[in-house]
């Protein structure tokens, strides 16, 4: 398959036009000693026809159907109209919008996004998207030791534990100390700052599902001179959660509107008061005018990025994920207040149902008595994980010797929960 | 145009999930739960409507050329789009069990083998989410190799053509940024090099071809000279499409190379990502590479998580994988003659507008370029006034979108243009002619040029205002 | 392009002028012309010491950020507050309602490898 428009005849005048006889002559710059003589060892090329042949193949080796896998990931129902609104290929092919006049579509999209996320997060300001929830939560740290001046980040067990891989990379790499402390019951509750950390890092609901108080840890934050990063992973919880208290308040936005896609593409988000704006990281779109007048909309606060203060940027982030966050405002649009909300208030209800169900049976007790959303971490008897396989499910998170972190989200119905609680009788 | 909340009318739904249908009763305290959410209340009809009318504001590469020079702004094949949207491939959950995800799995250790074919490294990691994420991941992987060496090394060099990012990552690390300079030639100056290399670099990042479209011959002596000096080369893999096919960064004597797939392996650039940034190394730094890494075993493939020397993860799962699904389709699709044919065709239309374009602009580096070009607007500056902001202002007039401006810094008034290998010979000649015609403007009639554009949905913005008072969202409001 | 002869300046073009024991420090005519409209300045704090050309501040244009270096090591008294809400006064009035921070000198024999306006002067002319 070939996407080179080009005629054999076009190709021979535009040689013509150079004085060379073929492409290659083009290529003389190149050492004899490292120009390639054989083909890449790759194979022949496709057609398109056997193209989607041998993708059709490979995706016929993965399982889909029912499951109860969560963990950073959830598989909500996608309004048909997001994806043919991001496959109009003006937005999807088109680059990072520095040329604002013809690019009006792609910034106004991301500025609608940055305000819903605003609404949502309850802060004041959303950049344009980040790769996804770890490094938003990274970048937040880099931000709170940034504005604190201050090295310690401060976190519990409880936060997902590819978080904490990425946190300790991150952390390594810019020399900022990073203390992971176990939880006692489930929560963050008895972490600790002092004058040395930056900030406390709180994942809401955490990663074992239970929904955290972070009015109190934000007070503990405050006396210390701590920043709280607030890090929700499941979006669709603000839909009916309060919002944590936090002075950065990041997350994973995938259950917004984007397919779980063996975990990518999907976007994460950063949001702060005003007060911390130039601290920021990554792109940020803002209201002006053009010379007659009209509103429009422009990538602003610049200076901070990599392209103008180079070493001394905030952060080196240039491509973000502005595609799946103009789906994730897409998705909201679509589902409007109300949709959320019952989106959010139905996971839960599963989640209810499911764990009461689950609860009943001999050897399943919930490991937490705290409220969670749509996740909760449950003792289970040995052999639960291969029953469910069996029943032809995905079985939730298996999480140490005898727990397993079951998410349920509005996809399931009640005979999707019968089946599993049916399967473990 | 009005934003979604203007259009919002109370009360408008749009799609609602089915009632629940178990009976089971919200168990979450009082204090738990928020208060009001303003979101926009909208039908999908009007939701649609406003997303259409934005789209069609927008200029894409399906709208037309898009020659932004360093972007490699080439055509997206649509099978690929279909092919990553297979339901098999959206909806796997990274986290099954790898017997569920075979087919994932798969993918993405034959996209491995694939690129370290491509670019002669040995080992491949896919977790990063863009170039940028890809050099963070290079420079970390620079660090350890050190540690485990017991060697304290603080400086890396970067050219004073380099994107951004180089210095920032470098920076974000911990290192101290040396820049050497570049040559008349547009080459990396060797005795700048030299003079700069010594026990405490760590080692150097460079693009070749660099960011002036031009192959740096020299690169086999300076890759020795770092090496030389037990430093270590890093390959910014921006400019990958000029040289598929035709030469490799690890024949070269790089150490680590990072691709950007949204650019080389014609994944969506959408806007602004996502994109995807795989890292790849020789053999030696292999065992540093984030984990887990995917293994081939007597039942198909699976995860290693016994790294003992990784880096640890640059994100969480596995990486952007509908982006990986797409560049591995491209590249099964192209084939090894494929790709060398669309090098070949990239360089052959960059040569081709540059000659068209040489007498009418100035020329910096007047030598047999790669997959792109830098022209300066200095004789339009100096003559008429006209900068380099303007004519690309002006391009926008004429439908087209602008190249690359102001980049590299080292060029006056610069402009970087790259057509792709996707562009054919008439689009090329329509754009050489309206460039023309500009160059012409700018001589007759500057001022059409400097208030330039026109015939834009909106003229030139105030970007001023939008950095002096900002407004970030639709709450907040400019005093 | 204006010169006041009173102060003093450095080669990275910010200006100092002094009055006993303390100092005013902001960015020439030049700069500001050079840098286009300022959008945003980062002050350092009251009580913040700064080094001879290091750097003290960052002055922010649409399309650029660059540092704005200590003419004088000193301990900084005074920020000027003006420029959070006015930015733009940097470009209108650089020596004067633009003015930057002013310092507590720690060496006043810093100042003596300053360049006086006539030779600012030349030197910026040199540079075009």
């Amino acid at each position: 398959m070939r996407y080179t428009p080009s005629s054999p005849d076009e190709r021979a005048e535009m040689l013509k036009h150079l004085g060379v006889g073929s492409a290659s002559e083009l290529y003389s710059d190149i050492p004899e000693g490292i120009t390639l003589k054989d083909r890449l060892k790759l194979g022949g090329g496709l057609s398109e026809q056997e193209l989607m042949r041998h993708m059709k193949g490979l995706a016929s080796l993965n399982r889909t159907g029912t499951s109860f896998l969560g963990a950073g990931c959830y598989r909500h129902h996608i309004p048909a109209a997001v994806k043919h609104i991001i496959s109009r290929s003006e937005f999807y092919t088109s680059y990072t919008p520095y040329q604002a006049e013809v690019s009006q579509g792609v910034l106004q999209a991301l500025f609608e996004y940055q305000s819903m996320m605003c609404e949502l997060t309850g802060q004041e300001v959303c950049n344009a998207t980040m790769y996804d929830g770890s490094t938003a939560l990274a970048e937040a740290c880099v931000m709170a030791h940034n504005i604190t001046k201050r090295d310690g980040i401060l976190v519990s067990d409880t936060l997902h534990p590819h978080y904490l891989e990425v946190l300790r990379t991150y952390c390594e790499a810019g020399g900022l100390k990073l203390t992971v402390v176990e939880s006692d019951d489930g929560t963050s509750r008895n972490l600790k700052p002092t004058g040395e950390t930056a900030a406390v890092v709180v994942q809401n609901p955490n990663f074992h599902g239970c929904i955290e108080d972070t009015d109190a840890l934000t007070a503990k934050a405050h006396k210390t001179g701590s920043l709280l990063i607030g890090c929700v992973v499941e979006a669709t919880s603000l839909g009916i959660l309060k919002p944590p208290a936090a002075d950065i308040t990041c997350g994973e936005g995938q259950s917004l509107g984007n397919p779980v896609s063996f975990g990518g593409p999907s976007f994460g988000f950063l949001t702060t008061s005003m007060e911390h704006v130039r601290r920021m990281p990554g792109r940020l779109v803002g209201e002006t005018v053009d010379v007659d007048g009209r509103r429009s909309y422009v990538l602003t606060l610049q200076a901070r990025e990599q392209h103008i203060r180079r070493e001394k940027a905030a952060s080196n982030i240039c491509t973000a994920q502005s595609l799946c966050g103009i789906a994730a405002a897409a998705y909201l649009a679509l589902l409007g207040p109300a949709g959320l909300r019952a989106v959010a208030l139905n996971s839960h209800r599963n989640a209810v149902y499911l764990s009461g169900r689950l609860g009943r049976l001999k050897g399943f007790k919930l490991a937490y008595k705290h409220p969670f959303y749509n996740e909760f971490l449950m003792k289970c008897p040995a052999g639960t994980y291969e029953r469910i396989i069996g029943a032809g499910m995905t079985p939730g998170l298996r999480v140490g010797n005898d727990l397993m972190l079951f998410c349920t989200t509005e996809v399931h119905r009640k005979a999707d929960l019968d089946m599993l609680a049916e399967a473990l009788k | 145009m009005k934003t979604l909340i203007e259009k919002s009318v109370a009360g408008r739904t749009g799609v609602l999930p089915p009632e629940a249908d178990v009976d089971a009763e919200p168990r979450i305290p009082d204090a738990m739960l928020r208060g009001g959410l303003r979101l926009p209340e909208l039908g999908e009809v009007d939701v649609v409507r406003h997303y259409t009318a934005l789209s069609r504001l927008n200029y894409g590469v399906d709208t037309g050329i898009y020659p932004l020079g360093s972007c490699t702004m080439k055509y997206n094949p649509k099978a690929n789009e279909d092919a990553a949207a297979l339901e098999g491939f959206a909806d796997v959950h990274p986290l099954q069990p790898a017997e569920t995800a075979q087919g994932a799995l798969k993918l993405m250790h034959e996209l491995e083998g694939m690129l370290c074919e491509i670019t002669g490294m040995d080992a491949y990691t896919l977790q990063p989410s863009a170039g940028a994420h890809g050099e963070l991941t290079g420079i970390m992987l620079m660090k350890a190799w050190f540690r485990d060496r017991h060697e304290s090394r603080g400086k890396i060099i970067v050219p004073d053509s380099s994107h951004g990012t180089n210095p920032a990552t470098a920076a974000y690390c911990g290192f101290e940024v040396v820049v050497a300079k570049s040559d008349e030639r547009g080459n990396l100056d060797l005795e700048d090099l030299k003079e700069h290399m010594n026990q405490e670099v760590a080692g150097l990042m460079l693009t070749n071809p660099n960011t002036l479209g031009l192959f740096d011959e020299n690169i086999c002596e300076i890759t020795e000279i770092v090496h030389g000096n037990g430093g270590l080369v890093y390959y910014d893999g921006a400019n990958m499409n000029a040289i598929m096919g035709k030469a490799r960064p690890g024949d070269m004597g790089y150490d680590i190379v990072h691709l950007n797939l949204h650019k080389t392996f014609a994944t969506p650039h959408g806007g602004g990502g996502p994109g995807a940034g795989p890292v790849g190394v020789k053999r030696r730094l292999e065992p540093y590479l984030p984990a887990p890494r995917i293994i081939k075993t007597n039942g198909g493939y699976a995860l290693d998580h016994k790294r003992p020397k990784t880096i640890g993860r640059v994100k969480a799962n596995h990486g952007n994988f509908g982006v990986l699904a797409r560049a591995y389709a491209y590249i099964k699709a192209l084939g090894a003659e494929g790709l060398a044919d669309a090098s070949e065709q990239a360089v052959l239309n960059a040569n081709y507008l540059m000659r068209k374009l040489a007498g009418h602009y100035d020329l910096p580096f007047d030598r047999t370029c790669m997959h792109e070009f830098v022209l300066s607007g200095r004789r339009q500056a100096h003559r008429n006034g006209v900068h380099t902001l303007d004519i690309a202002k002006r391009l926008l007039d004429y439908g087209v979108h602008a190249p690359t401006i102001y980049f590299p810094l080292i060029v006056e008034e610069a402009m970087m243009i790259e057509p792709t290998e996707t562009e054919g010979k008439q689009t090329l000649d329509e754009f050489a002619d309206i460039m023309i015609k500009i160059a012409d403007e700018c001589e007759k009639n500057p001022e059409t040029v400097k208030s330039a554009p026109h015939n834009t949905p909106v003229r030139r913005l105030d970007d001023t205002l939008a950095a002096r008072k900002p407004v970030l969202q639709w709450n907040m409001r400019r005093e | 392009m204006e010169f006041p002869e009173k102060l003093k300046y450095t080669k990275e073009h910010e200006w100092i002028k002094v009055e006993g024991g303390t100092a005013t420090v902001g960015i020439t005519d030049y700069a500001q012309d050079a840098l286009g409209d300022v959008v945003y300045v980062e002050l350092p704090k009251k009580g913040a010491a700064v080094e001879q050309s290091k750097g003290a501040a960052v002055v922010e244009s649409v399309k650029s950020a660059s540092d704005v270096y200590a003419p004088a090591s000193g301990a900084v008294t005074e920020a000027n507050g003006r420029l959070e809400t006015n930015p733009e006064l940097v470009n209108k009035s650089p020596y004067g309602d633009g003015w930057m921070f002013k310092l507590k000198l720690k060496n006043p024999s810093d100042l003596e490898g300053l360049m006086s306006a006539g030779e600012y002067r030349k030197y910026v002319e040199g540079k075009k």
